[in-house]
């Protein structure tokens, strides 16, 4: 092995690192702009149109493990290439705390098995603090982003209804796909329980937007990435056009180790490694942007110091890893009678929900806790995986059937019988981010290209353990009221409701968080680093929290209102 | 154009062509190009160190000959063969447990040491291991473990059963004649218009009205959409 350092010939405008939701779209749009790109990706090329690459419509005997989880974690067809441990890329934890780190490494990051889920945040979750006291407001609010919403709506495509409810903002929706049967049984009991269930938001194409992607053909699979290009992956969507437009050029498996500086402090480019030849690289910017997942990019950041930035670069507030924020979650499962025995006929539908719960008690002061949740729901008759059947005594037992067909053709028949009766619902909520929730470098530990590693150290506090158990509540209530049985135990105290641990809801942000004053913030409301006028943070880590809604469509909006301000900001000559 | 082309220009091509896709998919009598795409078996979609993964797991042998022939006795005990579908043997469940323990390793001890126990247990009662006392007998003892009493429920025998019950099971329904069994109907290219209008009636549900106007429509679902008279 060679330890030389080689450098890339070209001179490029901006260099960005990741290839994921926020990465794709400043791609995208700077290479729209005709400025040079360089676009650095951990991982390989990946394309779900690519016949090797494609697991859409396949069988679960095409795989010799059904589709468990034992190679790739949430089943052999699932579209991530990596998963909670990653060969060789540890990350550890402080002592008495544990973070779950999910990362995906191929061109398109964890956009390419995501759950489509689209959800703007509204005005109140930019300005929390302003209602009940508590964490930070945003430096910007819903009426800077809603424009960039619009946009994203158009360009990438959601479906959806207009619902004219004040926090849950609707935007450019296609048509959404009718509900499911189970979905209309759940949405009856809801109904009773007080709890509104609208159409979901996804990005999903119900239409086509253009001609370069085809429509949904309703495979629910959008978890394996859509070989028509009618769901959203930063891959197919933002990449390959951008690729397309002759600016770009893409460096895969190119493992990027730090932010190079000069003796101002500026950023002029990266460091990566080829992970073919194992050899050192530099690439020289003008601009750098950092999209490589919040915590990736922190990671970035603090391995980047000099003697201009001691603490790693843009840290000079020193909050770069602090404030890191998961969604809370919490789920139950239930069993309805009616469906005992169900009629067959294709259910697939579109890759998730096509209904939805929106938090609905906003104006509630006496919850106990202070942010809200959403509801997901999931059920009917899907394609079988490993796991299929484990449950079916357990489901006897639940309707107080007796018969004894622990085997034989009676086992069969009471398999079949209750194929697609089974669903669940799965809180997701908003936390409060906190300072003492973080990741930092392990000085002790490195990764197998040598780069210190992250340590993280996150606790839930009592109020995401109470929304929790006000989560457990009401999936009972909706339960009963729609005549479904709700199946184990109720998670109580002993397991804090149910409340997935830190990390598991795989929407962490916060990191490299926005704000106004430089002393108590990383970037500013452009997600411009403070320190470094070159460096943009274009991920989830400019989070200042992360309301209830899932993350990505808001990184997608911020990331193009940033990217708007670097191209104007490159056109003055000021960057 | 390349297969691969041909085929997204299919999908791509909106509901005729899905349609047409979908009958591919099915037809395998009469196999058309685009047909021959989704059929060909290259893999299915493996990485290169998932390739290495797998024909490692491939590689090995777990159960021995005598475990194999118990595991293959028991899957049929489990699902059998019967009017309407083929038994478990017959839709590859035993080589899905081989593979299925190499590649999930927590299986292994509890599935080895189960199938000593259910040997012994046939040696001590019938004097014969299990593959060579009669059915009857055989049945005997799946009757003490698959149904026990309180006392027995928490011993290896009930705890092995469940365990190459549930592998059985899952094993069966999702092989192909398992599939065709439960006759799930999906995993094909189609256009999704909402619960049958006979199933909703069946279970008194309807849809919304307003919630139809705005609804998916197949009709038009392949027509670019276009925002002109959009407003929100
Ligand atoms: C199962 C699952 C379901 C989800 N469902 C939803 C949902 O329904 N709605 C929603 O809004 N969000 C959802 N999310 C979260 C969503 O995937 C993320 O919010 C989103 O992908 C984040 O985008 P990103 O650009 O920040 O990072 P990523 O998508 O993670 O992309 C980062 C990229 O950077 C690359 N990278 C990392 N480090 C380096 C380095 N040092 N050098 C070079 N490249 C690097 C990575 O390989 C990766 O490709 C889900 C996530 C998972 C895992
Ligand atoms: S559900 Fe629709 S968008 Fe998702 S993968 Fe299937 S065809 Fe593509």
């Amino acid at each position: 092995m060679s330890f030389q350092i080689k450098k890339q010939p070209t001179k490029y405008d901006v260099c960005i690192v990741g290839s994921g939701a926020g990465g794709g779209m400043a791609a995208k749009l700077l290479a729209d702009a005709g400025f040079k790109i360089a676009l650095l990706e951990a991982g390989p090329d990946f394309d779900p149109a690519n016949e090797e690459q494609r697991t859409q419509l396949r069988w679960p005997w095409e795989s010799p493990r059904r589709g468990a989880g034992s190679t790739r974690p949430f089943g052999d067809f699932d579209m991530a290439y990596g998963g909670w441990e990653l060969d060789g890329e540890p990350y550890t934890q402080n002592s008495n705390t544990e973070f779950s780190w999910f990362r995906s490494r191929m061109l398109g990051g964890r956009t390419n098995h995501w759950g489509r889920i689209s959800l703007r945040f509204g005005p109140l979750d930019f300005k929390r603090k302003d209602f009940d006291g508590k964490g930070d407001n945003w430096p910007i609010g819903y009426e800077d982003v809603k424009p960039y919403y619009d946009k994203v709506d158009k360009l990438i495509g959601v479906f959806g209804t207009k619902e004219n409810l004040p926090n849950e903002p609707d935007g450019f929706f296609l048509p959404p796909p009718k509900p499911r049967l189970h979905e209309l049984y759940i949405k009856k009991g809801a109904t009773k329980a007080g709890v509104p269930m609208i159409p979901s938001r996804l990005s999903i194409l119900t239409k086509p937007i253009n001609k370069e992607r085809g429509a949904c053909f309703f495979c629910k699979q959008c978890s394996r990435s859509c070989m028509a290009y009618a769901d959203f992956s930063s891959s197919s969507v933002l990449v390959k056009p951008a690729v397309e437009t002759g600016n770009v050029d893409l460096y895969v498996n190119a493992m990027v180790r730090e932010v190079l500086t000069n003796g101002e402090g500026e950023a002029t480019g990266v460091s990566y490694i080829d992970k073919e030849d194992l050899k050192d690289y530099e690439i020289k910017a003008k601009v750098v942007i950092l999209a490589a997942s919040a915590c990736s990019s922190a990671r970035i950041l603090l391995n980047s110091r000099s003697a201009h930035h001691p603490n790693g670069l843009a840290n000079s507030s020193e909050v770069v890893g602090k404030y890191l924020h998961d969604s809370t979650g919490s789920s139950r499962g239930g069993f309805i009678p009616e469906l005992l025995d169900r009629e067959r006929y294709n259910e697939d539908g579109v890759g998730g929900m096509h209904l939805y719960t929106p938090w609905w008690l906003n104006d509630s002061k006496h919850l106990g806790f202070t942010r809200g949740y959403h509801i997901e729901y999931w059920g009917g008759m899907s394609m079988p995986a490993y796991g299929f059947g484990f449950n079916t005594q357990a489901l006897k037992e639940a309707i107080g059937d007796t018969s004894r067909n622990a085997y034989g053709t009676g086992l069969k028949k009471d398999v079949k019988k209750f194929y697609g009766a089974t669903f669940g619902m799965a809180g997701r909520g908003e936390s409060i981010p906190r300072k003492d929730n973080y990741c930092e470098i392990d000085v002790n530990t490195v990764d197998k290209f040598g780069i210190p590693v992250l340590k993280f150290n996150y606790n839930w506090s009592d109020e995401e353990v109470k929304q929790a158990a006000h989560m457990q509540d009401t999936f009972e209530e909706v339960m009963h009221n729609m005549g479904a049985i709700p199946l184990g135990d109720k998670p109580g105290k002993e397991s804090n409701y149910g409340l997935e641990k830190p990390g598991k809801i795989i929407h962490e942000v916060g990191t490299t968080r926005m704000g106004t004053d430089p002393g108590s913030s990383v970037v500013n409301q452009y997600n411009q680093a403070h320190d470094v006028p070159n460096l943009f943070v274009m991920d989830g880590g400019p989070f200042v929290s992360q309301a209830d809604k899932n993350p990505t469509w808001t990184i997608l909006a911020l990331a193009w209102r940033a990217t708007d301000y670097l191209i104007e900001e490159l056109k003055k000559g000021n960057v | 154009m390349d297969r691969r082309e041909s085929l997204r220009t299919l999908v791509m091509g909106g509901m005729a062509s899905s349609f047409f896709l979908s009958s591919c998919v099915t037809d395998k009598e009469s196999p058309i190009e685009e047909g021959d795409i989704i059929e060909e078996k290259q893999g299915y979609g493996r990485t290169p160190a998932e390739i290495e993964r797998d024909e490692d797991l491939m590689s090995e042998t777990f159960f021995t000959e005598e475990e194999m022939a118990i595991i293959t006795s028991l899957a049929d005990i489990i699902i059998p063969e019967d009017e309407e579908s083929v038994s478990a043997t017959e839709a590859g469940v035993p080589e899905f447990i081989e593979f299925i323990v190499k590649d999930i390793p927590e299986h292994q001890l509890p599935m080895r040491g189960g199938l000593m126990w259910l040997n012994r247990e046939s040696s001590k009662q019938f004097n014969m291991p299990f593959v060579e006392t009669s059915k009857e007998n055989q049945l005997k003892i799946i009757d003490q473990i698959a149904y026990p009493q309180d006392f027995e429920k928490t011993s290896p025998g009930p705890t092995f059963f469940r365990r190459i019950k549930n592998l059985v099971v899952t094993g069966y329904f999702t092989s192909e004649p398992g599939i065709e069994y439960l006759d799930y109907r999906g995993n094909t290219p189609n256009v999704w218009d909402g619960v049958p209008e006979q199933v909703l009636k069946k279970h008194g549900l309807k849809y919304e009205e307003d919630f139809l106007k705005v609804a998916m429509d197949p009709a038009n679902r392949g027509e670019v959409m276009n925002w002109d008279d959009y407003e929100i």
